[in-house]
């Protein structure tokens, strides 16, 4: 009968996020498929449960709360705006090649606080929320911010083309690491051969002359220096209680000025949490945390993982999210940050509870 | 009694029974063309089970037959932790296909994943959707991809004729089986410079759940495996 007690957490996770000011919604257990596609990509099909309403078209067994809860708020809320949620959600656990002999549950319910705000202080506001429901429970914070690597490559002395191709692989550390070599390297000339004349599919000759244009434009690029490839890699592997990472960005911003305000928005940060009576040195920050997380959180991202279960996913993760926000509200033509994380209330029965 | 499952038609049953008469086993077809049941000569206590290759995977891991015939990819593409359901007895030697990811010919600036990965973007920007790529091998497909940090893409679906979805527009990329390339070369399609998915070729499986293990292993020892 655990899935009752599991019920039982996470009402009282709610009820602890309804005393922070939320109101509780309940988004749609099936959704459309096509816009958590369009924002996912192929990853959220291999995860989710997809299935054909003859009418609605492709449908999704709620893969996450964020994008309806959003929605929701883009269709119809006030600012600011906190809202809270508790259900199932369905991911597929696909293996490798190997079954494991305890696989993980594939329905399982999420307990989550979504703020929309323009307020500087709702990084902390979340943080602080989550960290004083968890603390029964001796969990490892941990913290990163994107915004602190995305104005770093933002910063790198390149061009236009290759800072895009960068920001738009920061999430995917292998080929980050390989534009990267490639960019620090001299450009190589490319020769194109001549198209045969038959032309097939829906990409256009005009669409394949810009790509050649840039790429014969960037045959012409300076590399980027070595010294600039190995403060961004110092940068991206700075992992340490929060107060002394504070303290390495510092140094690292008098040789990448880009990063100045990242910084002290942080500091802004960490000084709120302390405030709020966090032990901020408990906190391990890292500053590559969000690249491992999902692709939507562009500022703060946090986790909060059980000690010796390094197989297990985190308990809690969240983070920042506006170009999310900012993609789902074009439609009504909304925009504001958000923040927001979840609980997952079967991982903490198996802690042992709240109480 | 040992069930032993072999595709029911075409080379590949041809190959598969060429491949154990090699070995002193004859497998037949019994009675007529149109009769799925068959028979076995030179082992004892072997039943033959003749199945569509498609199926083979399924009828492993449910225990129904106790060694089958059927491609890698299909081993791979049906069964998720497919080491936990059948073990590879050995491969066979015919069969031999590599899927592989093929894109227009015309794309001059497209030769290998990098490329391909940079023109998922720009056809993601310039067409507000992702570019589309038809297979039938969704799982093998995307995890390869995923592999490879290549994100901005589609997975369409396409059961059959897929080399014809690009110029149907119905699809900008296609990963498909293929052997000679004939058929992509027809329709205007070039193989990127990377390593294949998977190469695959006709193997013969022991299915876990099926048990019977030393009866099995008494067989394979007869094939001198």
């Amino acid at each position: 009968m655990s899935k009752r007690e599991k019920q039982a957490i996470g009402q009282q996770i709610l009820t602890a996020f309804r005393a922070a000011g939320a109101e509780e919604v309940a988004p749609d257990l099936l959704l459309p498929a096509e816009t958590l596609l369009d924002l996912y990509g192929e990853d959220i099909r291999a995860r989710a449960y997809v299935t054909q309403d003859p009418i609605r078209g492709e449908v999704m067994l709620r893969p996450d709360f964020t994008v309806p809860v959003v929605q929701m708020h883009m269709e119809n809320g006030a600012e600011p705006a906190r809202y809270c949620y508790l259900g199932e959600v369905f991911r597929k656990q696909d293996h490798g090649e190997n079954q494991p002999e305890h696989p993980r549950d594939n329905e399982y319910l999420q307990a989550g606080f979504e703020l929309f705000a323009r307020d500087p202080d709702a990084d902390a506001e979340v943080f602080a929320l989550f960290h004083g429901i968890l603390a029964p429970l001796n969990l490892q914070a941990s913290m990163g911010d994107m915004d602190l690597l995305m104005d770093a490559v933002r910063a790198l002395p390149l061009s236009g083309a290759r800072r895009a191709a960068l920001l738009h692989h920061i999430w995917r550390p292998r080929r980050f690491a390989r534009l990267l070599a490639r960019f620090s390297a001299p450009a190589e000339g490319r020769n194109f051969s001549e198209s045969p004349t038959t032309w097939t599919g829906l990409r256009s000759p005009d669409e394949m002359q810009e790509r050649i244009d840039r790429l014969q434009a960037d045959a012409g690029e300076q590399p980027l220096s070595s010294q600039w490839v190995e403060r961004l890699e110092r940068l991206f592997a700075v992992q340490a209680p929060a107060p002394q990472a504070l303290a390495q960005l510092r140094q690292l911003a008098t040789e990448i000025p880009d990063i100045h305000e990242a910084v002290d928005r942080l500091e802004r940060n960490l000084a709120d949490l302390a405030r709020r009576g966090i032990d901020t040195d408990a906190i391990h920050f890292d500053a590559s945390h969000g690249r491992h997380t999902m692709e939507y959180y562009d500022g703060m991202t946090f986790s909060f993982a059980a000690a010796g279960r390094a197989d297990w996913p985190p308990v809690a993760s969240g983070g920042r999210y506006d170009a999310l926000a900012a993609v789902l509200g074009q439609a009504k033509g909304r925009s504001i940050p958000a923040v927001g994380g979840i609980i997952r209330p079967g991982l903490v029965y198996e802690l042992g509870g709240l109480a | 009694m040992i069930r032993l499952g072999v595709p029911s038609k075409g080379r590949l049953m041809e190959q598969a029974f060429d491949w154990f008469a090699e070995r002193g086993v004859k497998l037949s077809r019994a009675g007529s063309e149109r009769e799925y049941a068959g028979r076995v000569e030179g082992a004892e206590n072997v039943s033959l089970v003749l199945l569509s290759a498609g199926e083979i995977p399924r009828e492993l891991k449910a225990g129904r037959i106790h060694m089958g015939v059927t491609g890698t990819d299909l081993i791979r593409e049906k069964l998720a932790g497919w080491r936990s359901h059948v073990e590879e007895l050995a491969p066979m030697g015919f069969g031999h296909a590599d899927l592989i990811l093929a894109v227009p010919s015309c794309w001059a600036d497209c030769d290998d994943l990098d490329d391909f990965a940079t023109i998922a973007r720009d056809f993601r920007a310039e067409h507000g959707f992702r570019l589309r790529i038809a297979t039938k091998y969704h799982r093998l497909v995307r995890a390869w991809l995923s592999d490879h940090e290549v994100a901005d893409y589609q997975l369409v679906d396409s059961q059959g004729a897929t080399e014809g979805t690009v110029a149907n527009l119905t699809a900008e990329a296609i990963a498909d089986i293929t052997s000679s390339g004939e058929t992509l070369r027809a329709n205007h399609l070039k193989i990127l410079a990377e390593e294949p998915i998977l190469r695959s070729q006709a193997t013969l499986l022991r299915s876990i759940a099926a048990g019977d293990e030393d009866e099995v292993r008494v067989f394979a020892t007869r094939l001198g495996l």
